[in-house]
Parts: C-alpha cells; sequence; structure tokens
C-alpha cells in the first residue's frame, strides 16, 4: 500500500471497517455529502448512501444518544463530533448511558459505539476549536479512550475501536491529520487496544507521550541524542485502559521520565500516570518526574496557541533539568 | 370521556416591507426619519465593506478562518436599531453590521478574527455579549439576562441571535420554554441561513418553519424577509414593545441566505449549485435598501461616492490599529495567558505562569547564544 497521512488512513479504516460490516454506520454533522470538514469521511455517503452514512441535525446529543440507540439495537455505530471542543452537549449521553449501560443492565445491554473527534491545537482555529480533554472521558468508567499518533496506527487502532464490543472515543490529533505519510501495510492491520507502543528505544530517560504531542517528544530526543542523551519514547496510543506494565518497565531502566501533553496540567493523563509510577517503581526513580503540558487555562486564541502547546524545546528543557546533565536550565 | 379536538392558534404572519427590487409598501412603512435611514445604511454599507476587506485579509494570510456576514446585515442591524444602548445584543457569529452600530470598533473584529482574546473585549459602556461559538448555548444565557431584567425590575430587553442549525440544539428548546416559562422580555432572533455548513435546512428539519415554535411555547411569533431591514426593523420594535410593557418574549425568524461559505475553511460547490446562490444573490439586502434610498431622494448619487470613501478610510484606519495593537508589548504578551481566567490567579497557575517566563527567557538565551556564535 503507498504512503498516506492520517486523515487518509482514518478514511481506510472506516471503507474497511464499512465494507466489512454492514452494521457499521456513520454519523454526524457534515459527514455525507461534505465528507467531514476534514474530509476523513471522504467517498463514505457515495459509496454506502445516507442510510450508512448519515448528515445529522446540528445537535451533539442527539448524534451521541441517537448513536447508543443503534448500538443497543445491533448496530456498530461511528459518529463523528466535528470538533472536541462542542463535544460536551453530547458528554450527558456518553457518561450517563454510553458509559453505564452494560454495568446497570449486569451485561444484557453492551453499546459498542464510536465517538471520533479530532482535538488539540496547531492549526490557527477560532475559540473551541484546539481543545484537549481527553482526562474528561479518562476519568469516565466504562469508556475506552485511544488517541492514535501517525497513518499506521490510526488505521489499526480505529479498526479495533470499532470492532471493540464496549464505547470508545477516538480522539484524532487533527494537527497532524496531513503533517506526514507513512507506510500503511496492505493487508488489514488491527493493533490492541490497551496497548502502548515504544516508538523509540533508550536507556536514559523515559518520555511518555500520546496524539500529536508526540512531535515534540520525538523532536527533543533527536536534539537530546545531539548531547549523548538516549532517550525512551513511549507512545501510550491507549489512554483507557492504560499499559502501565510498558511504562513501568521503562522507568526501571531508565530511572527518569517526562511526561508530554496537550492538555492541561492539573488532574491530566500525567498526573495519572505519575501516580501509577509511584505506585509500582518509586524505588526506581533517579529524579522527579516532570510534566510538559498545556497549562491550567483555557486554550488560548490562536495568536498565543505556540506557546501553550508543548515543544521539542520545553521538553529537552524538562529532560535537562531531571538529567546531571552540565549547564542545565532549571 | 368524548374525543375533543384542542384549540390551538396555528397562524404566523409572514412579513416583508421592501421587496426585492426595492419597492416599498407603504402601509407597512417604518416612521423613521431620513437621519435614521442614513444611520442604517451607513453601518450595513460599513458592515459589507468591512467583511469584504476581512475576506482579502484572509486570502493574503493577514487574517485566520473566519465567518463572513455578506448578506446578514439586515437581521442583526434592523434588530440592533430597534433597541437601546442600555438593552442588551447577544450575537452568535454573524452579527457584525448590527455589532458596529452598537458601538464596537472595527479593529476589534481584526483582532478577533486574528487569534487575540481582546477582540472580543466588549465595549465597556455596553451590557452586551461578545460572539458565541458554541452553538446555541448563548440562547440560555439571554434567557437568564431577560430573568435578571425581570428581578431587577428593569424596563429593559434583550435581542438574541442564532442560526436555523441551532434550532436543532436542546439548549434552543430550553430557552423557548424557559422564556414563556419566565415571561422574560427577550427577542429571540433566528437567523435561518438555510445552512449549517453542508447541511440544508430541508435535512436540518421537517417543519416548514422555525417561527412555528412559538406556538409550542406560547409565544408570539412573525417570520419576516431577512433580507429587508425595515420589515426586521419593524417586526423587532413590536417585539420589543410588547417586552417592555411585560408582554414576555418574541421569536422572529428571519429568512435569508448564507452566500458566503459557512467559513474561509468551507467550500460550498462541494454541496450546492452556483445557481442557487445565484438566485439568492438577487434578493440580498444592501442593494434593495440603496434602491429605497435612492426613491426617497435620501441619499444622491454623489454623497454615495463620498459615504464609501469615509468607510474605506474608517476601515483602513482600523486595520493599521489593529496591526499596532496586535504587536504592542500588552496584546502581544505571551504570559496573558494566565492572567485572566480568575479574579486572583492561583498558586499553581502563578507557577506555570513563572514556568513559561523562565523557558522565554531560556529560549531569547539561547538566540542571543546563536547569534554570538554566527557573529
Amino acid at each position: 500500500m503507498p504512503e498516506m497521512n492520517m486523515a487518509k488512513a482514518i478514511n481506510l479504516a472506516l471503507h474497511e471497517a464499512m465494507a466489512k460490516d454492514e452494521r457499521v454506520i456513520i454519523l454526524g454533522q457534515d459527514v455525507g455529502r461534505d465528507e467531514g470538514v476534514f474530509r476523513v469521511t471522504e467517498g463514505l455517503s457515495a459509496k454506502y448512501g445516507d442510510k450508512r452514512v448519515i448528515d445529522t441535525p446540528l445537535a451533539e446529543s442527539g448524534i451521541i444518544g441517537a448513536a447508543i440507540g443503534m448500538a443497543v439495537y445491533g448496530l456498530r455505530p461511528v459518529c463523528e463530533i466535528q470538533f472536541a471542543g462542542f463535544d460536551y452537549y453530547g458528554y450527558q449521553q456518553m457518561e450517563s448511558h454510553a458509559a453505564r449501560l452494560r454495568n446497570r443492565t449486569r451485561g444484557r445491554i453492551t453499546v459498542p459505539l464510536v465517538m471520533r473527534a479530532p482535538y488539540g491545537g496547531g492549526i490557527r482555529a477560532p475559540e473551541h476549536h484546539s481543545e484537549s480533554k481527553e482526562a474528561i472521558y479518562a476519568h469516565t468508567p466504562g469508556l475506552k479512550l485511544v488517541i492514535p499518533s501517525g497513518p499506521r496506527n490510526a488505521r489499526a487502532l480505529l479498526l479495533a475501536a470499532i470492532a471493540d464490543p464496549d464505547p470508545v472515543i477516538y480522539y484524532e490529533p487533527k494537527a497532524i491529520y496531513r503533517l506526514f505519510r507513512e507506510e500503511v501495510p496492505e493487508k488489514t492491520e488491527i493493533m490492541p487496544l490497551g496497548k502502548a507502543n515504544i516508538a523509540r528505544v533508550g536507556k536514559d530517560i523515559t518520555l511518555i507521550s500520546y496524539g500529536a504531542s508526540m512531535q515534540a517528544a520525538l523532536g527533543a530526543a533527536e536534539n537530546l541524542a545531539q548531547e549523548n542523551v538516549d532517550c525512551e519514547i513511549i507512545d501510550l496510543l491507549s489512554l483507557s485502559p492504560l499499559d502501565i506494565d510498558t511504562i513501568i518497565n521503562s522507568i526501571k531502566k531508565t530511572g527518569r521520565a517526562v511526561v508530554i501533553h496537550e492538555a492541561p496540567r492539573t488532574c491530566g493523563v500525567g498526573a495519572e500516570i505519575i501516580a501509577q509510577i509511584n505506585e509500582h517503581a518509586l524505588l526506581y526513580l533517579e529524579a522527579p518526574i516532570k510534566r510538559v503540558t498545556g497549562y491550567d487555562t483555557p486554550f488560548p486564541y490562536f495568536s498565543k496557541e505556540q506557546y501553550y502547546i508543548p515543544d521539542a524545546d520545553k521538553v529537552a528543557m524538562a529532560c535537562r533539568s531531571i538529567l546531571d546533565i552540565d549547564g542545565a536550565a532549571n | 370521556m368524548p374525543r375533543t379536538p384542542i384549540k390551538i392558534s396555528a397562524e404566523i404572519d409572514y412579513l416583508s416591507i421592501l421587496d426585492e427590487q426595492g419597492q416599498i409598501d407603504k402601509s407597512l412603512e417604518p416612521n423613521l426619519s431620513a437621519e435614521q435611514l442614513k444611520t442604517l445604511y451607513h453601518y450595513m454599507l460599513l458592515g459589507r465593506r468591512l467583511d469584504e476587506r476581512m475576506l482579502i485579509m484572509q486570502r493574503q494570510g493577514r487574517l485566520s478562518t473566519f465567518a463572513q456576514c455578506t448578506g446578514h446585515e439586515a437581521i442583526s442591524l434592523g434588530a440592533a436599531f430597534a433597541i437601546n444602548k442600555a438593552d442588551s445584543f447577544v450575537p452568535y457569529y454573524r452579527e457584525l453590521a448590527g455589532m458596529l452600530y452598537r458601538g464596537w470598533p472595527i479593529e476589534e473584529f481584526l483582532l478577533y478574527w486574528n487569534g487575540f482574546e481582546e477582540g472580543a473585549m466588549v465595549p465597556a459602556e455596553l451590557k452586551d455579549l461578545p460572539f458565541c461559538v458554541p452553538i446555541s448555548s448563548q440562547l440560555l444565557h439571554a434567557v437568564g439576562m431577560g430573568m435578571a431584567i425581570n428581578i431587577k425590575n428593569e424596563q429593559k430587553v434583550v435581542v438574541v441571535f442564532f442560526g436555523d442549525g441551532a434550532a436543532s440544539e436542546g439548549d434552543c428548546h430550553e430557552a423557548l420554554n424557559f422564556a414563556t416559562v419566565f415571561n422574560v422580555p427577550v427577542i429571540f432572533m433566528c437567523v435561518n441561513n438555510q445552512y449549517a455548513i453542508s447541511v440544508p435546512l430541508s435535512k436540518q428539519m421537517k417543519a416548514k418553519t422555525i417561527v412555528q415554535r412559538a406556538i409550542a411555547y406560547d409565544m408570539p411569533g412573525i417570520q419576516v424577509d431577512g433580507n429587508d431591514i425595515l420589515a426586521v426593523y419593524s417586526a423587532t420594535k413590536d417585539a420589543v414593545t410588547r417586552a417592555r410593557e411585560g408582554g414576555g418574549p418574541t421569536l422572529i425568524e428571519a429568512v435569508t441566505y448564507r452566500v458566503a461559505p459557512h467559513t474561509t475553511a468551507d467550500d460550498p460547490k462541494r454541496y450546492r449549485s452556483d445557481e442557487e446562490v445565484a438566485i439568492w444573490l438577487k434578493r440580498e439586502p444592501l442593494v434593495r435598501f440603496r434602491q429605497y434610498m435612492y426613491d426617497k431622494k435620501i441619499i444622491l448619487k454623489g454623497e454615495e461616492e463620498k459615504l464609501e470613501e469615509q468607510i474605506t478610510n474608517d476601515i483602513k484606519a482600523a486595520v493599521e490599529k489593529a496591526d499596532l495593537l496586535a504587536k504592542s508589548p500588552d496584546f502581544s504578551n505571551p504570559l496573558h495567558i494566565f492572567d485572566y481566567s480568575y479574579a486572583e490567579i492561583p498558586p499553581c497557575v502563578q507557577r506555570q505562569r513563572q514556568e513559561l517566563e523562565d523557558y522565554l527567557q531560556y529560549k531569547k538565551g539561547s538566540y542571543k547564544k546563536e547569534e554570538s556564535k554566527n557573529a
């Protein structure tokens, strides 16, 4: 298969899922004729018609609520919320029903839906179009939360999410939709949910990240390599369930870690990761764990977004501060 | 028990005063002075020219994605003209002309669409709200403002705007219901431009009109030609008078058409034909109002050019001002990210502020190092 960008890879997964399983239904705003505002649903409406690719009225609670109804009735809805910053109307349905119906009915009723939503900043968008609210979903028992970081895993994880028996939030880092291309296997590839990927093997320090922030981690590792610092990078991919074993194994090797995410710091995913490292590997740590994250403020309007979003320099600076390097910045 | 019909009033008016050719229906013509009409025309033209200027700037990379308002001027301006400065104006994001009339400086729109929160600073003398991007959520704020007006025993009103797409959100229904339950002095102005990005009204709802919801919530409602500023003004004026007298809310559906893309990031050719747009371009509000102004001899040909020149100059001055402001230490300071979320900056946010400051200093230092190396 040729190289492709992440938007195309997600689109490929949707095509594969719809071709394979007629229970798969797409619904959302502008997903049909317009093929999604990021063109992620390209070609689906033309191929499968408006019975399986549904342009809904403008109503996020309606989209999620209806998807729940479809899911409990035997379909496999994949709904799109146009921007993650608009999913709060739908969150009530997600928390009160999608996440709970299995438990409420002791397993009789299940909700195998996927909610896709582009999240994160970096595209000079207006207010509410740049949020990273994944912690809300990670904090909601009953939901799974997946965030790809590139074309290949985006496709393989979306297929896993659609096949999963439980509701999955699939957060798409929109800043990297078209940032780079990658070889995607010809044959359908499915990656299991709940497994992190070691994106770079190293021995000195562990960088833990996901989504678009992986770019900052990779950039920092490259810079630090010139200073003879060998970074290991863990790409979480699945934030819930969290692959803590992969993290702990790495910490046991490096003794140092920096967690990187664009979402605000307080009660963010990084806080949970550090808590679990403390629970499982405190005595292996050589230094406090650092966080490079968005700040505890609303995501700024885009004239200042570059100061808010973690970048390679911020990550490298945090790494130096906990490594024994001469002239460390902190 | 027998089966008996429940009588529900199901009649709603449609109002058009100035037709597509700019011909007036004398019996409905509002009583506006030449000065008032000139003011209306000035702001209508300013809204249009600013929108056009912003589109050019966006294409030049001097503005980011923005929502054009061309063709929507009659609605926000007609409504704004029917209320007082002490009343409240609650927009969504296509109310450029009305907000300019309310007193928003031109440069604020340039700053807003260029990614500066300062562009959402409501002029201090107004009890208005800034643009509201999460669809429909502002309707409940307007209701709450109306409840506050009632609690404070004031004679003020609130006019709130929303689109046809917004009418599908739950918040819209909640707001309309609250409005009659609490008899609030709120005018709900639905800007029915027939598209929610790519979704046409026919796929948004199966009802014939949006305004018929007024019947369901037991409030007066009227549909108006949204490209006819006199109709919008008259309908709003009636609703305002009723609201001030304790008569509660009104739903107005102003029918127009989004002749522009949803935003500059949208490509409407994917979902509608040029022919459809062409039909509506003929009905647009500015041309017909200009015709009316000519017919009434309120504006003469020479004056038109003078007005255009004045507007061009005002916009030019505002563009320069916005550029200066954007570069000013105050507006461009990244540390302001932290300064406005709370009345008092909490300690953890203060630490993060310091962290960014250190980082910026460090970057400056490392650049200096680089520069000296190169020198």
